[in-house]
């Protein structure tokens, strides 16, 4: 860093030069660019304490100093793949310079395990959108979509409780879940919304099965009940697919909470391109044409939203264009808009639907663990920590200076 | 104890602005203390004088009785981090005290051979580098240097000798070599990421102003762990809750000193009223600033930060990276509120289109 560029041997070994050359190697040694930058004037680094070269040691900004034996500043191990970007002109961010401790992550990596987070994800989404559905399906004479679309919800539901509790490092203490709620955590939230929409459309799709089985009681056959539970899970459908980006959004993981407010978007289209693709999938086609809709809009809402996740962060977007995000992630696209397109040309016809309702169900399952991976990647490697508040903190440092 | 002790201070209607960062002068008022409570503490680890000696690590793993783990946080695991000195690796469940070790080197230009003269007397003072190090030292040992260094060393607190001798700085052949050792710790932050988003009420606000885990109520969510901006609390592997430094709530209670504070000798780590403190850092930067050390920084001292400043708080010698702590750390609950309403407006839009599309003509 400090270092004569062109290597040079500064001249101090002339005795007769000493005297007029000496401040010239000191300057050399101590204003380095750093200091040009950090604005501190040459004067006060060593002078008037330290006349020797080369011994301005802990009093000098930046002075040389850089890790012993290790990889230098700048990141040499970071090659790009070929291959390893999409061919759809992505940003090229390009490698920054940056320095850490050995290379080790600063932030934790989130300790959710995969499957079962991303599944979660997938399922709730899934879950939340059908619920709305079914509801509908309920009060518009499409009996079948609401069968569908109760089990699928209901289900989905359930298995989410489970993989949630599953994921607790004390699952016996799942309800203290509940002994406190807190609008700051998301978590807490989701819980006030899991249960009630979980009992509820648990509730519809037993009520749903119970209909076919001649020893269940009469009154519980009743639809009204059923009707009841299905709106009420309906209610909570909406918060339940996107609360899970909140939840990811509001951790110190870079690539999760820099596009804190895309990923609501991204997880309901998403949602909304699951649950209508599943529910089409296993609805008679005269009766999927809302689920077939949903998904359709759903899936273009999910495409447009991960865009942006995707390119408007900077060095942040980085983590869902590389490694195994990058590629889950552009599957996810094939998948979801192939699914798109081929809900809305093929989905009246009954291979068509069953095709592109897998399609999108697919591509959303892809698209959380996509976004899963990126933010674990991102949380691995201190650049995408370091870099970003660098630039926040220069940003600032610059509208003082011209403010002030 | 307050009800509303493990709530944001935004929500306990103690604070009229609702906020979630920025400066917060009581914070234990805020979280539902009493008037009497006692005052805020803190730490403030000053790394300038730390030599790197991992008392503090080993006087917190006894007295909390934590588990043995390596770098990478395996539990019962011995292994080497293959950096520097530092085997730890990480603050995390098992070690709440981190003694970070930055070996650092920069080259120093060599006369060419041929050139360079032996250093006249009274010059070898002038062209020596570092400690006991001289420009020419590789082909003529300068005389003069023994007498300069040993002076040095012998004033090594006064000013003068502060800039001309550093301590922290020896020299090898071509290159300088010197150490920057730091013992991280959690930070107990006025706005706590981990103390905002945790749904079960484990984390919770003392009545010091700390930020402790209640073991006994943990589920194991591990929400906390990426939620720190400094990525100081983790999970427990093979106990499933999560664990942090505590501030030694326990010594607290009875008037102690914590663990590390006490076994430091070097007043490194320094434990008090967090106000105490931070004069105190004040003082001490404005020292060094005045003896030429520029590069001292106080890190986690300004309430104005994303954090609303520290509890506990570090003088730096070079950039807070170099230390693995991150430059601009925010809590990530300051863009919550956004995150809310754009969820919200997601919602709304997934209702929306669901709904949508059973109007109009049927089929």
């Amino acid at each position: 860093m400090a270092r004569h560029a062109d290597g040079t041997p500064e001249p101090v070994d002339h005795p007769h030069g000493r005297g007029e050359q000496l401040p010239a190697p000191e300057l050399d040694h101590g204003a380095t660019p750093e200091m040009g930058t950090s604005g501190r004037p040459h004067e006060a680094v060593d002078a008037p304490l330290d006349h020797r070269p080369g011994t301005s040691g802990v009093a000098t900004p930046g002075g040389g100093w850089r890790r012993a034996d290790g990889p230098s500043l700048k990141r040499e191990r970071r090659k790009r793949k070929g291959g390893g970007r999409g061919r759809d002109g992505d940003p090229t961010v390009e490698d920054a310079e940056f320095q850490s401790y050995y290379g080790r992550q600063i932030v934790k990596s989130a300790v959710w395990k995969t499957p079962d987070v991303p599944l979660y994800l997938f399922l709730g989404g899934a879950a939340g959108s059908s619920a709305v559905l079914g509801a509908a399906a309920e009060f518009t004479d499409r009996p079948a979509l609401a069968r569908t679309a109760h089990l699928i919800a209901g289900g989905g539901a359930i298995a989410s409780v489970g993989f949630l509790i599953h994921d607790l490092g004390r699952p016996e203490r799942f309800l203290h879940m509940l002994r406190v709620f807190k609008p700051t955590s998301p978590l807490s939230v989701g819980s006030y919304i899991l249960s009630p929409f979980s009992a509820l459309t648990g509730a519809a799709a037993a009520l749903t099965i119970a209909e076919n089985l001649s020893w269940v009681p009469g009154w519980v056959k009743a639809p009204w009940l059923r009707k009841t539970a299905g709106v009420g899970g309906a209610v909570f459908g909406g918060p339940m697919a996107a609360y899970t980006a909140v939840l990811l959004a509001n951790t110190a993981t870079p690539s999760w909470h820099e596009p804190g407010n895309q990923l609501p978007f991204v997880f309901t289209g998403s949602g909304l391109a699951a649950g209508g693709g599943l529910c089409m999938a296993f609805t008679p086609v005269d009766q999927a044409s809302p689920a077939r809709k949903a998904a359709v809009v759903g899936a273009a809402v999910e495409l447009a939203a991960m865009h942006k996740v995707e390119h408007d962060h900077g060095i942040v977007s980085e983590p869902f264009h590389i490694g195994r995000a990058g590629k889950l992630l552009r599957i996810a696209k094939a998948c979801t808009a192939a699914g798109a397109v081929g809900a809305a040309v093929l989905g009246g016809r009954r291979w068509g639907a069953v095709a592109s309702g897998a399609l999108l169900a697919a591509g959303s399952a892809l698209t959380r663990f996509g976004v899963f991976d990126a933010g674990m990647a991102s949380s691995k490697d201190p650049k995408y920590v370091v870099v970003p508040q660098r630039e926040r903190l220069a940003a600032r440092a610059a509208a003082e200076a011209s403010t002030g | 104890m307050s009800q509303f002790s493990s709530a944001s201070p935004a929500f306990t209607g103690h604070d009229p602005e609702n906020r979630l960062y920025g400066p917060l002068p009581d914070v234990t008022g805020e979280a539902g203390y009493e008037a009497d409570h006692p005052a805020r503490v803190g730490f403030f680890t000053d790394t300038s004088v730390c030599i790197g000696c991992k008392a503090c690590e080993v006087a917190c793993k006894e007295w909390n009785t934590l588990p043995m783990d390596d770098a990478d946080g395996n539990r019962d695991a011995l292994g080497l981090s293959g950096m520097s000195y530092d085997n730890t690796g990480m603050l995390g469940a098992n070690s709440w005290r981190h003694v970070a070790f930055v070996e650092q080197s920069r080259s120093v230009d060599l006369p060419m051979p041929g050139i360079g003269l032996p250093a006249a007397p009274g010059q070898g003072a002038g062209s020596g580098g570092g400690c006991g190090g001289s420009r020419g030292s590789a082909e003529t040992p300068a005389h003069g240097d023994a007498d300069g260094t040993t002076i040095d060393q012998h004033s090594v607190l006064n000013a003068q000798a502060l800039s001309s001798f550093d301590p922290q700085t020896a020299q090898s052949a071509d290159r300088e070599i010197r150490w920057l050792m730091s013992s991280d710790v959690c930070k107990h932050c006025t706005h706590a990421g981990c103390l905002d988003v945790c749904p079960t009420g484990a984390l919770f606000r003392t009545e010091f102003g700390t930020v402790v885990v209640q073991d006994d109520i943990c589920n194991g969510c591990g929400y906390c762990v990426p939620a720190c901006p400094y990525g100081v609390i983790d999970q427990r592997k093979g106990d499933g809750r999560v664990f942090k430094c505590t501030m030694c709530y326990d010594r607290l209670t009875d008037g102690l000193q914590p663990a590390c504070a006490t076994a430091c000798p070097t007043q490194s780590i320094q434990f008090g009223d967090l106000d105490e403190l931070q004069a105190r850092a004040d003082a001490r930067l404005a020292t060094l600033t005045e003896q030429g050390v520029t590069t001292a920084r106080l890190y986690g001292r300004d309430t104005d930060d994303g954090v609303g400043g520290a509890g506990a708080f570090f003088l730096l010698l070079d950039e807070p990276e170099v230390y693995g702590l991150p430059p601009d750390p925010v809590v990530t609950t300051r863009d919550l509120p956004s995150m809310w309403r754009h969820a919200a407006g997601a919602a709304a839009m997934l209702v929306g289109v669901a709904l949508s599309g059973f109007l109009g003509r049927r089929r």
